[in-house]
């Protein structure tokens, strides 16, 4: 029980994939300008990561690995995430039209969230099972919308504040990211994982 | 080779049951809206007048759609009744004139300089076509104003008018022309006198 908290305690703070490992870059600075986008991109991503991490992982075990392909892990895994997400979407804009108009239109851009293909070829390398593979993904899920939203809300404030003109805009964003990604350094050696 | 052709066919067979996955859930979980409201919804000439009842064009054609009445739209008139009456297939009837009489399309015109700036004809319009603020000019998009009348009622100063507009290509014609023009040629002669003073006096 202790191993399954110990990876969540190191996706979420001490491996975060964003700050740390640097994955999932382009949705942490593309969709932090308002916290209620950011909220909606983290429960999609949180939705997809967890079930593409599975799929993944059951895609491997079962027909790379009988099979002896395992260097088709990249093409197969991208095919798998953009399937998972494409019918994801179906099936939620069919059963709940309420949570397509929240997720609706983020689901398809996860698709290329470099995080999903992160955590899928992680989840092999680190040889981790089944029920490893959905709590890494699911942890670095919640990574991945904990930094979204402290940014997000760091970023509504930085918005009303008095920037110096040279650092308006992105460049100020970066310079946030930058020094997040400094303070999440401090959890380094919490868990050695 | 044949671990290229094991390569291959894997790939092509995960793919083949990532098609037909994707393509059972087009089918299975195909989203449908009612077609028959929208066909109807683009009948209507989307005044949002609300002349007929209904807080809308849609909700009108969702009414007509459960199978309400189709002569509620005196916007539209014979020729909407008339292509509702052909596409659900029942028996076209007069305007009820209990919703309005059929006038040609009009636009608002806000008479400018008499506008106090007072906002209640932007918070009447239903498709948000007048422009303005408190205490200035207000005016009215023409291009967007669907002439429904609206914003004529609660004006305090009266400064709005109700334009006919061009009908666009289709209901395009030629000026009339003037009467005293209409000469048959071989009295041409006879009456150029006449002609010439009065195209003077015109």
């Amino acid at each position: 029980m202790s191993e399954y908290l110990l990876i969540l305690v190191s996706t979420i703070l001490v491996n975060n994939f964003v700050l740390v490992q640097f994955l999932g870059l382009c949705p942490f600075m593309g969709v932090s300008n308002k916290l209620e986008t950011a909220m909606g991109m983290s429960l999609a991503t949180t939705f997809v990561l967890t079930l593409s991490s599975v799929c993944s992982y059951l895609a491997f075990e079962y027909l790379l690995q009988p099979l002896g392909l395992e260097y088709l892990q990249t093409i197969t895994f991208i095919l798998v995430i953009a399937v998972v997400v494409q019918f994801t979407e179906m099936v939620v804009r069919k059963t709940s039209p309420m949570l397509y108009r929240v997720l609706g239109i983020f689901l398809p851009l996860i698709t290329t969230n470099c995080a999903v293909l992160g955590v899928a070829l992680l989840n092999i390398k680190k040889q981790n099972g089944f029920v490893e593979s959905i709590l890494y993904g699911f942890g670095a899920a919640i990574g991945f919308s904990l930094v979204l939203v402290l940014f997000s809300a760091m970023r509504e404030r930085i918005a009303f504040s008095d920037v110096p003109k040279a650092f308006q805009g992105s460049a100020i964003g970066m310079i946030t990211a930058g020094l997040m990604s400094l303070a999440f350094m401090g959890f380094t050696g919490l868990v050695n994982i | 080779m044949s671990v290229i052709v094991t390569a291959i066919l894997a790939l092509l067979g995960l793919a083949t049951i990532f098609g037909a996955l994707l393509g059972f859930a087009a089918i299975r979980f195909r989203v449908e809206g009612n077609p028959i409201v929208d066909e109807i919804d683009s009948l209507l000439p989307q005044t949002q007048c609300g002349q007929c009842g209904h807080p809308g064009c849609r909700p009108y054609a969702e009414s007509i759609a459960a199978g309400g009445d189709i002569n509620k739209c005196p916007p539209g008139g014979e020729a909407t009744i008339q292509a509702l009456a052909e596409l659900l297939d029942v028996e076209a009837t007069p305007l009820d004139s209990e919703h309005g009489e059929e006038i040609p399309t009009q636009v608002a015109v806000i008479r400018e300089d008499e506008c106090i700036g007072c906002t209640k004809c932007i918070q009447a319009c239903p498709i948000d076509a007048i422009l303005g603020s408190a205490k200035h000019m207000h005016t009215v998009i023409a291009s967007e104003c669907t002439g429904c009348d609206l914003c004529v009622e609660p004006c305090p100063v009266d400064c709005i008018d109700m334009v006919p507009v061009d009908q666009g290509l289709s209901g395009w014609h030629w000026h009339a022309p003037k009467d005293q023009n209409i000469i048959a040629t071989d009295k041409l002669g006879l009456v150029a006198g006449m002609v010439v003073e009065e195209g003077n006096l015109s």
